[in-house]
Order: structure tokens, then sequence, then C-alpha cells
């Protein structure tokens, strides 16, 4: 009861009149968990899932992504565009321009000075930014008057919005944060954990990798929101107890990506105390095809590298045969149930960039063998395919996840099926998606013939994640097997038409452009072959109203909307 | 068979005849003993139906243990599956059995390999006061490893080398026996050095060093004997430990191949599947608690086959 | 016995100095990045530049002294600060994690006190349950209740806890709706009604970790008194008319323990070690999950000093039971 009138004098104070049907903290707590606890609430030095969304709870960016991938003003008056004369007819300049009124968390209100330090926060050469790439091309950031900023990159850039869009680049506040840029950065512990800002709710304790602790901002730009008072943000466990733990016991109100069987998920849902959403975004579940040779004969350093080709996968037929023999909707009800769809596309949304191919939908086992006879690859001893004396014997790698060791043993059963013999392996995720140069075992080195995992680009924009399939990205031991190439796939077609998509700025060219490249990577070669677009299920209380599932932005994006059903 | 025991042991000594002929082969005596041990015997026999059925019973039955039937997943008992098959449709009894080879050989072979090193140091360390300090420091030391990253390091290690000399199966088989057991003798090491400490001090240890004994007649022939009911209880825990940690290993990716079933593998994979599919979970709990039950009763009897005190009466 | 405790003591020195060099190497030869966690939209340049941020770019052996001084010489320093309200470390560097970018030691601090609650009352529980089973099965070799104790404790150790935990939640939580199946770490306890709900938050994850403490514990005690029940001096005691309850819950017990006080001693290092599973089933968010989190984040510096305290009690409880032997059976020398 005090806090509430204490909220309400806070309130009062700012001389907002409440609105007269809903009013701030009226629905009390609400409990969200993750599966993932947060470790910080600072997005700028951990780019972590679950630390970018329990801060979105709190900073916010200029503007957002929406559920359909739309830009939506958050703390800016409107999004910049040509047409509102907001980005510079040359792409070399975006001028934002902050709503008027804004307030801190603490009273203090909301600059254009705030705007301009985040940049130089992030951008500092000693602070190790997480989000530095979203500042990539910026070449200044010029404070215009108290609510206008300028950003101006040093080329055109066809996709001005990096800097302060999304759960990635939210607005710091320069009084907070003003000592702490550079190697300072991680002294500042308490404003790391709980950093002042803009967003809906108000860090009062904060428990590293545990659970953070929140109120509603008495300074939320809205007078009437958020309806709930506090918010305890639980994490840990895994996505079993979390999905129990909402759907079937309701200790918890909402619960983030459910990663289960969808058996399971039916059967939880059984509990009746909650309901999942789910949506699509641009995560993809695929196979990479290696086109280098890394057999373990070879002397290490020339492993998996461009000295020596694949001596079966270097064939086209060879990999579109493998593509053929996988039944991708039945991977989908094994595996994901409503939050996935089988997809042959590497950009699978949105609309304007994905590519109408759908060539690889339906399983053709006949296909696949005569595709391989035609390539060479005759059946020999035990119903193994062999060719110049060389058995057709992939070793087949992933990480460690319930959901794709069913997928390997399916899998590995049709290429059975096709003559192809298949050893499969698995690998712990932190080892596997770790860069360390010294393991054998990591994504990047690619000590094996195929491998699967998911991967996803930030924001709306496939262009510099379709940039990552150029030749000198390739992960090779002079670059300590860094780069995202991890196919080694070369094309020089390839290669002229991604810069062709760094010049274009009109957006239809760039889908088509866009297009082009996934068809080249797909169904021209098949060295990435796609195998679900996954979305994403996460659970809320049937009793929690206003829950929008976005996968463009931070899931939390709307928290300030939700409600409690009466 | 129990009261007897406690009632006679008091009045025992007094009546013994004095010897005339000289003694039987002391594995006479212990088997003699050992087979009247009703729970040793019968142990041993389920013990030995457990072997039998996983290393004999894939010949008798025609699915495979990785053989995927998409159309007939998720299926309780039927007469074709008799255990009913898992969410991709591989019949459970197969991959029972399947498992049980891996999870019985390596449990079994780690936990021997535990029990030696555990004994051979603690016996060391307690015996030998110059070497105490140093192989207790050793002890502590491999306490103190952090679990995950020694195996990591040893997989990355080893893996590579082993899979060439061995060939991949024997190769990662002989890398988990020695994770295990390289990494689970320390608190083996640390119980038989504290009895052997006490033991030592003994009168009948003096008893035998007076008349000449020599140090490694000593511990096989007083010292060993005596510690042997600990290292039995290592041995149940060890078996079950071993089997518990190959599961964790392969599902970090350091075991065997995830096709690959073990008993600990199949019970995690089916704790999430507890609510629908209870008798999933219910098959390698069985498993493994019948093994762990059948060694632990085996223990048992051949510890008191073992004990001169108890043997004969 | 005293000159014995210092001369161990002293000796401590050097081998933890020793220990914490070989896990700092060990963690340094582990495969594994700090960068695994970060989402694969980021480039490979942005992951350098923050691996040198966090300091990996210094050599080996320059991290592990300064390791070796933000512990042994600056860390004290801030328990000094923190009791006696000095400023002696305003300024200075402390172990800081790298996911979380903030003072280790604060962090362990945080989570000591549910890792104490239910895992030291879980051991504190198991023990005290196995010390009278063990007990009681081994005078009464063979009888129903060995049986049954046998049966259950077997199924005790040989059933993980991953599996244990998740049936209990599934029967109390929610099916009958007891218990919550989420711990509740921010839960103060202020009146009788929030100490009874820290009291139904405890009892499945402290029942769970007792019954598996007490398994081990019971098979131990219950070994090491069935040796010694048929020794001479039993008989002899007997003998000389001392009531059966002397006999064997002091002579026999007495020589009975060293393998136990060994057990219990190797123990309660663990209880610090937290319980990885169990806290991880029950969302209890102790020092085990701070471990295991720490290691699959490869966050070296809380691995390292999480490790290291957990080395440091490992010696002193050795140590302790090494004293204990003396104590127990006073024939045990060590000079």
């Amino acid at each position: 009861m005090k806090l509430k009138s204490l909220l309400l004098g806070a309130v009062a104070a700012t001389g907002l009149a409440p609105a007269a049907f809903a009013e701030r903290g009226a629905d009390g707590h609400v409990n969200i968990i993750y599966w993932q606890a947060p470790s910080i609430l600072n997005p700028y030095l951990s780019s972590g899932t679950k630390d970018l969304e329990s801060a979105s709870l709190v900073i916010e960016p200029l503007g957002r992504y929406d559920q359909t991938g739309a830009l939506v003003p958050y703390l800016a008056e409107e999004i910049p565009t040509i047409e509102n004369g907001g980005v510079a007819a040359d792409l070399t300049s975006i001028t934002w321009k902050l709503k008027s009124g804004l307030k801190w968390s603490d009273g203090s209100p909301v600059t254009s000075a705030d705007v301009k330090f985040t940049a130089d926060y992030c951008m500092h050469p000693e602070g190790g930014c997480a989000q530095l790439a979203k500042f990539q091309g910026v070449s200044s950031i010029d404070v215009v008057d108290d609510l206008t900023v300028k950003v101006t990159f040093a080329e055109p850039k066809p996709n001005p919005y990096g800097p302060f869009m999304g759960a990635q680049s939210p607005i710091i506040q320069k009084a907070q944060f003003e000592n702490c840029t550079g190697a300072k950065a991680p002294e500042c512990t308490s404003a790391n954990f709980g950093p002042i800002g803009t967003g809906p709710f108000v860090v009062t304790e904060f428990k590293p990798n545990d659970v953070i602790s929140m109120v509603a901002n008495p300074n939320y730009r809205d007078p009437a929101k958020p309806a709930f008072a506090t918010l305890t943000f639980k994490g840990g466990g895994d996505a079993t107890a979390a999905g129990r733990a909402v759907l079937e016991t309701g200790e918890f109100d909402y619960a983030w990506n459910l990663q289960l069987a969808p058996d399971v998920i039916a059967n939880m849902l059984k509990g009746g105390k909650g309901e999942t959403v789910a949506a699509f975004g641009s995560l993809v579940e695929r196979i990479e095809m290696n086109m280098t040779d890394p057999s373990p004969s070879l002397p290490e350093g020339e492993r998996s590298t461009a000295k020596h080709p694949h001596p079966a996968l270097s064939d086209v037929r060879v990999r579109k045969a493998l593509s053929m023999a996988i039944d991708r909707a039945l991977l989908v009800e094994i595996g994901y149930g409503q939050a996935g769809r089988p997809t042959c596309n590497l950009v699978p949304a949105p609309a304007l960039y994905a590519s109408d191919n759908t060539d690889c939908m339906t399983q053709d086992i006949e296909g696949a063998k005569a595709l391989l006879d035609e390539a060479g690859w005759k059946v020999g001893a035990g119903g193994i395919r062999e060719k110049d004396g060389k058995k057709l014997s992939l070793l087949y790698q992933t990480s460690t996840n319930a959901v794709r060791q069913d997928f390997q043993a399916l899998i590995k059963q049709w290429w059975s099926e096709i003559g192809v013999e298949t050893e499969l392996r698995n690998i712990s995720g932190s080892v596997f998606f770790g860069g360390d140069p010294g393991s054998p075992d990591t994504f990047q080195k690619f000590y094996a013939d195929v491998e699967m995992y998911a991967n996803n680009f930030d924001g709306t924009d496939p262009e510099s994640y379709l940039a990552q399939h150029t030749c000198e990205k390739a992960p090779k031991p002079e670059s300590q097997w860094q780069g995202e190439n991890i196919n080694r796939f070369c094309d020089p077609a390839y290669d002229a038409l991604v810069a062709e998509l760094g010049r274009t700025g009109e957006l239809s060219k760039r889908g088509e452009i866009a297009k082009k490249l996934n068809d080249m990577l797909t169904k021209d070669s098949y060295v990435v072959v796609p195998l679900v677009d996954r979305g994403r299920v996460s659970a809320h209380a049937k009793s929690l109203g206003g829950v929008v599932l976005n996968t463009w932005d931070s899931e939390l994006w709307n928290a300030a909307d939700w409600y409690r059903i009466k | 068979m129990t009261e007897p025991i406690q009632n006679a042991a008091p009045t025992g000594a007094l009546t013994d005849p004095i010897p005339s002929s000289p003694p039987r082969s002391q594995w006479h005596d212990v088997w003699d003993q050992f087979k009247h041990h009703k729970g040793a015997m019968l142990g041993g026999v389920i013990f030995l139906l457990i072997v039998l059925l996983v290393f004999v019973g894939p010949w008798f039955w025609p699915f495979d243990a990785t053989h995927i039937d998409i159309r007939a997943r998720n299926q309780g008992p039927t007469w074709a599956h008799p255990l009913g098959t898992d969410q991709l449709g591989r019949d459970t009894l197969a991959r029972m059995m399947a498992g049980g080879q891996t999870s019985v050989s390596v449990g079994i072979t780690a936990m021997l390999l535990a029990l030696f090193l555990g004994s051979l140091i603690g016996v060391l360390a307690g015996f030998f006061r110059q070497l105490d300090g140093l192989l207790m420091r050793m002890t502590d030391l491999f306490l103190a490893l952090p679990l995950l990253p020694l195996l990591l390091v040893m997989v990355l290690l080893f893996r590579d080398p082993l899979n060439a000399a061995f060939g991949p199966e024997t190769g990662i088989f002989i890398l988990i026996v020695c994770a295990i057991g390289v990494t689970s003798w320390m608190p083996t090491a640390r119980i038989v050095r504290g009895d052997v400490l006490a033991l030592k001090e003994r009168e009948f240890v003096l008893a035998a060093r007076s008349i000449g004994t020599t140090n490694a007649r000593m511990i096989t022939r007083h010292i060993l004997p005596n510690v042997l009911s600990p290292i039995m209880v290592s041995a149940t825990l060890g078996i079950a430990n071993a089997i518990i940690t190959e599961s964790a290993l392969s599902f970090l990716g350091l075991g065997f191949p995830p096709d690959f079933p073990t008993w600990g593998r199949l019970l995690f994979d089916a704790t999430d599947y507890l609510q629908q599919y209870p008798e999933r979970v219910f098959w390698p709990g069985l498993a493994i608690s019948l093994t762990v039950l059948s060694v632990n009763y085996l223990g048992d009897g051949l510890r008191d086959a073992l004990d001169p005190r108890i043997r004969g009466r | 016995m005293l000159t014995f405790t210092i001369r161990r003591l002293v000796l401590a020195v050097p081998t933890l100095l020793f220990i914490s060099l070989v896990i700092f190497l060990l963690l340094e030869l582990a495969p594994g990045d700090p960068m695994a966690q970060v989402p694969l939209t980021v480039p490979p340049e942005v992951k350098e530049r923050m691996r040198e941020a966090l300091g990996l770019g210094e050599p080996v052996h320059v991290r592990f002294v300064k390791w070796l001084v933000q512990f042994f010489w600056i860390e004290p320093q801030v328990l000094f600060d923190n009791l006696f309200g000095t400023n002696l470390t305003e300024g200075q560097q402390r172990v800081l994690s790298w996911q979380t970018r903030s003072p280790v030691m604060d962090i362990v601090v945080q989570r000591l006190p549910q890792t104490l609650w239910v895992v030291g009352m879980s051991y504190v529980l198991g023990v005290l349950i196995a010390l009278p089973i063990g007990i009681y099965s081994a005078y009464r070799q063979y009888s129903v209740f060995d049986q049954l104790g046998t049966f259950i404790s077997m199924i005790g150790f040989s059933v993980p806890t991953f599996f244990t935990g998740v049936l209990l939640i599934v029967l109390f939580s929610v099916h009958l709706g007891w218990f919550p199946s989420i711990y509740d770490t921010t839960h103060k306890i202020t009146d009788w009604d929030s100490f009874v709900f820290q009291l139904r938050q405890m009892a499945m994850p402290v029942f769970v970790l007792a019954l598996y403490n007490a398994a081990q514990i019971s098979r131990f005690m219950r070994a090491s008194m069935l040796d010694n029940l048929n020794q001479d001096y039993v008989r002899t005691a007997r003998a000389k008319g001392l009531g059966e309850k002397t006999v064997v819950l002091v002579h026999v017990l007495r020589n009975s323990m060293i393998p136990v006080v060994t057990v219990i001693a190797l123990g309660v290092p663990q209880v610090f070690g937290g319980a990885i599973i169990t806290e991880q089933v029950f969302k209890v968010n102790g020092l085990g999950h701070l471990l295991i989190g720490a290691i699959e984040a490869n966050d070296l510096p809380m691995v390292q000093t999480l490790t290291f305290i957990f080395a440091l009690l490992i010696v002193i409880f050795n140590l302790i039971a090494d004293v204990l032997y003396g104590i127990l059976d006073p024939r045990i020398r060590y000079d």
C-alpha cells in the first residue's frame, strides 16, 4: 500500500493526471522466468539474450522492431526515413529527434547528450563493447540541440538503423556512466547491475546469475503504465522447469523460449494454468557442408583449409543428394511442433528478403540415389557407396541438445538409405560455439564433414549475414580460425553480388539481390542445407494479458502494456 | 545364519580343535563360505542374468538399438515392443540391452580401476610414513581439480591418439574408463589410508613384524584383508557413480556418439517424459539399481568369505 | 598432535599455491572461450576486442600472478574494509568475473546463504540419519531392518538426483501443490509464516540430497561397525560384564568411526561446493549453480576462485580428519 501511494505521489508530482481507467501499479506483482540467468544489465558489456532482454525492461533504445519487424519509435519522436528527411538522401547520415519531456527514472531529463554519450561509451577503444558492430561505419555523432542528435557515417549506409535501434543498443544515462568508460567499464558494478533508465521498471535488487527484483518506474512516460507495481525476474534451471512453473504449477506468469519437444509442451498445457505463444524470426537450423577436406590424415594446419577440397562434398550432386534425402516436415513434427516450419532458405524472413525457393520440401530418396549414381558413387560392400576405393562416410557434428541429437539420428538413417555412412558426434555447446583455436571441436574449425547449428541475423536486414559467405571470411589457421564463412564456400560471383548489395539503397532492389544470394547458397550449390525455420515458443499464465511475442527485438519489448486479467 | 554367528563368536575359539592336517587352499575355503551366503548367491545370479541379457540378448532380438521406425514412435508395451518405443520409434528393449553393454562394462571397469588406484595409494600412504605426505597432498590436489575442465582436457589430449591406436569405439571406451577411474579414486584412497593408519598400530601387525614378515607380505596378508569392507562399499558406490558419470560425459559430448544408448543416457532423456511415459524412466532406473544392488550383495558375500573370523563357522 | 597440526598448516601454504597453479593451467588448457555464449551474429573482430577487454591478451604467467595478488592480497583487505569500515582497497582491482564484470567474492557471499541452508542442512540431516541406521543395521546384520536399509540406500545412490528431484516436483508441486517447484532466493524470514514458507521451499531439495548423503554414509558406517563387532576387544568388553549399550555405542562405535570420519570430512567441502544438479533442478541458485554456470561460460576468474576456495576447504577438512584419527585412536601417531 505504501509503495502505491508513493508511486501515485510521484505521478502527481510530474503534473500528469492518471488516466481514469488504468492506474500505474494497480495489478500488483508479476513473475518472469528465463531458464538462463542474467549476469549483467548492461547490454554493452554482454550480448547474451538473457542480459539484453532483462535489461530491456529498464533501458530503452530510440526505436524498436515490432512483432512484424517494422520499426516503431520508443524514445524518438518518429523513425527517421529518407521521406521525412531524417535520413540524408546520400545515405551518409541519420538524424534522430527525442520525444520531449522524457525523464530518467531518477527524475532528470533525457537529452541528446545522453544519446551521444551512449555511442561514445560503446565506441571507446578500450571498452571491449559487445555491440560495437552496431556502430560500425559511424564517423561522428553530433548533438544538434537538446533533443536532436545526428549520426554521420564514413560512407553511404543503406541500412542506417544500427545505432540506437533494438534491444542491443539502448540509451544509457550519461550522469551515471560518465566515469565508467573504457577500461573502467567493469569497475562500475552498481551501474552495470542497476542502470538508470527510461523503461517501465527500475531495478531494486540484482543478484547476478540468479534473480532481479524491480518496481514500476515512477517517471515512466505513460502515467498509466506499467500496470504492475513490482516484478521478479528469475533465471536459471532448464526449459522444462520453466515451462512447468508457468503451465502446470502457475508459480510464474511468463516463461521464455521453451525449447521442448512438442509433446512435452502439449502435456504441460493440460495443466490448464497457462498458454503458449509462438512467433517466427530469422533463426534457421541448417546443415553446413564442409567444402574442404577435414581428414585427420592431413597435417595440422592444412585440415579443413582451402588447400584440400573435400573428396566427396565438393561435388554439388553429392550435396544435393544429401539434402534430397531429408524429410523436413517430419523433422519439424518431431522436434519443434508449432515452433518450427520446414524451409529451404537461409533467409526465411522478412518477406522482402525471403526467396520463394521450396524445391527441397519433398523428400526424394530415389532421386538422391540416382544423383549419387550419376556422380560416380556406386553401392559397395555393406550398402555403402564407394568411388575410387573411397567410402562415402561422413562425420556429422553438432552441439549437445536433445532435439539436435534426435535430428542427427533421423538424418543418419535417411542417409544410410541412400548408401551414405554417417558417424555422429555431439559437443558441449560451450566448446562448440567457443572460438578457442586450441580446441579441435569448434564449429569454426569444422574438423567434420557436415555440421548442424542455427543462426540468424540482428534486426531485419540480412546484408551482413549474407556477407558472411565471402571467400576471405573463411576460418583458417592464419586468422586463428576466426571467420564466419563456416563452410569455406568461395565464389567470385557471390562476392561481387555482396559488394553490390552494399552499394544499393533502394529496398526492392536490395530484396532482389538478397534473394539471389540466398539461392546461390542453397538451391544452386547446396553448401548450406536449411532444415527448419525455427520460431520461438514462450508461455504465459492465462491471467497475464497484453503479451505480444516479438522475435525481432526483446521478447519483453512491450512489458509496459502487460496487465492482469481479472 | 545370522544368529548362530553372533552367539558362537565368544566361545568359538575355545572349542576349536588343534589343526592336525595342513590347511586346505585358502581360496577353497573362501568359495565354501561364499556359496553359503544367500545374499551373495542371489546377487551373483542377478548380476549374471543382467550380463547375459545385455550381451547375449541382442543376438536373439530382431530390432537394432539405433533403427528408427518413425511410425511406431511413443508406443506403450506391445508384443512387438515389450518395453515400448521412444520418441523416434526405436525399440526400448533393444536400447536397454545395447545400453547395458556399455553401462555394465564401463561401470565395472571404471570401478575396478578407481578401486585399484584408491587402494594402492591408500595402502602405500597409510603404511609407509615417508610416502604419506606426498601421496595425500596429491589426493588433495585431485579432489580439488574441477571435474568438467579436467575431462575436457583429457578428451582434448587423448581422444585422437587413442582413436588412432585402438579404433574409435575401443579408443573412446578406454578414454571414458580412464577418465572416470582417474577422477574417482580419491575417497577410496582417503578411507583406506585412515583404516591402515589405525591397523598398523594393532598388536597382530606388531606380532607379524616381530617374526620378520616383509612389508609386501604384511600388506597383502595382514593389511589388505582388514580394509576390505570399506573397499567393498566403495565398489558398490563406485559402480553407480561410474554409470551415472558416463551418461554425464556423453551428454557433454565427451563420451560415446549420441546415438549410442547407455542406461544413464536413457534415464536422462526419459526424465523429460516422466509424466507422459513413466515406464521409460522405470526401466533404466531399475536396471541401474539392480546392478548396484547385486554388486553390493556380491561384495558383502566376498567380504564375509574373506574374513577368517567368520569363515568356517 | 599440536606440532603435527602446526607443521601441516605450514605445509598447506605451498600445497595450496601449487594446487592453484595446477588449476590455473588446467583451465588455461581446457578448450573453451568466454565468447561461446555471445550470439553468432556478433562479428569476430568485436569478439576479439571483447576478449582483450577481459585481459585475455596478456600472457599466462602475468594473469596468474595478477590473480594471486588479487586473491591473496586485495580480497583479504576488502574483507578487512567491510569489517572495520576502513578504506584500504579504494581503487584497487579485485578478482572480477567475466560474466558479470563484478567482484567474484561479492557473488560468492551472496550465494552462501542458500547453499548453506539447503545443502548444509541436507548434509547434517543426512549424517544424523545415516549414523543410527548404519549402527543398527550392523548390529542386527541381515535382519529385516538391515535388508530394508540396504535396499533403500542402494536406490538412494543408484538413482541420480536429476531424476529423484523431477519426480518429487511432479508429485508434490504439480499434482499435490504442497511445495513450490522454484526456490525463491529473495525470500526473507521475518515472522512465523515466512519461516514456514522457507521450510516448505527447502523440503524437497533437502530431502533429495539428504537421502543421497545418508545412503552413502550409512553404508560405510555399517561396514565399519561389522568389522569391529567381531574383534577380540568386544568379546573382552562383554566378558568384563559391560552393558551391551556401552559395548556397542562406546567401544565399537569409537573404533568404527575412522572411515566414517573420513567420508564425512570429504563431504563437507562439497557442501560449500554446492550440489550442482539438485540446485539446478530446484533453482536454488547456490554455489554449485554458480560454478557450473561459470564453467559453461568459461568465466575463468570465477571458476579459478571458486575451485580454489573449494581446495582450501578440502585441505582444511582433510587435516581435521587426520587430527580426529589421532583422537579416536590414540595409537595413531604421525611423527
